[in-house]
């Protein structure tokens, strides 16, 4: 299954709806070209719902990292939400789960965005 | 669990990378392993494939990616090797150094070695070899044997 993406505001965030797997290839390349987009409309709070994301690999993981500092690079901030067992345990022993902000709850990690 | 051997010749393409991780997937289920370890092993075949492919082989159509998957013993021994200039051992970064934690690439191998027991790397002007082993734990294991 590849990677499916669908964006929606909530109170001036954007949330990114994330499915499927995030890989090399078509998985990376589909969540790099969203967050471009995202940001060249000037959307910089943006939230990453990976709640349905059941695969990650290394590639993925450094899309993910690519998507953090260029979010950040930009004044934006991005946030993870929803991390699966699979994506958290790799976020884990990659020593990243405390580089990015991580959620559990979609109206709780709205709220903090500044 | 009986000695049983199962190789593949395949492209320098990223089908060729999801072809190894299905491969992992299925075989790894037939030698009993649980779905967790499955996932770890598929994972760590996909990362090596990734390697062969990628900085091995650097997508050159005349290269070619060669995996097995042996039982021998108590043990899953998986082999990939590929034809490229032979990979520098010393020029692989610590992912988890703090220079090195937002770097977008530079982990696969230390998911490998996350995920299986023994990991062998031995690079040569011929292209490089790695060879990924996970043990075999508890009465479950020895179904079915893998076939092509």
């Amino acid at each position: 299954m590849s990677m499916k993406i669908s964006t929606r505001q909530v109170d001036g965030v954007t949330v990114v709806d994330c499915s499927g797997r995030i890989t090399l290839g078509e998985g990376s390349v589909t969540m790099r070209d969203t967050v471009r987009e995202l940001l060249s409309k000037g959307q910089k709070k943006i939230l990453l719902n990976l709640g349905d994301v059941n695969y990650i690999d290394s590639s993925g993981i450094g899309e993910l990292v690519s998507a953090f500092t260029t979010v950040r690079n930009q004044g934006g901030e991005l946030k993870l939400l929803n991390l699966t067992k699979k994506v958290h345990d790799l976020l884990q022993i990659t020593k990243l789960y405390t580089v990015f902000d991580v959620k559990d709850d979609e109206a709780g990690a709205v709220k903090s965005f500044h | 669990m009986t000695n049983h051997r199962v190789s593949y010749t395949l492209d320098s393409t990223l089908e060729t990378v999801d072809s190894a991780e299905q491969a992992a997937t299925r075989i790894a289920s037939e030698a009993g392993f649980d779905d967790d370890e499955v996932m770890r092993i598929a994972m760590a075949v996909r990362e090596a494939a990734v390697n062969a492919v990628l900085h091995g082989n650097a997508y050159d159509p005349g290269k070619k990616v060669n995996l097995a998957f042996e039982r021998i013993g108590h043990d899953l021994v998986i082999t990939i090797r590929d034809q490229g200039k032979g990979l520098d051992l010393s020029k692989i970064p610590d992912p988890l150094a703090a220079e090195n934690l937002l770097k977008t690439s530079g982990r696969g191998i230390f998911l490998i070695r996350s995920f299986m027991d023994e990991v062998h790397i031995n690079p040569s002007q011929t292209g490089t070899e790695i060879k990924l082993v996970k043990h075999v734990h508890g009465p479950a294991v020895g179904g079915k044997e893998a076939s092509q």
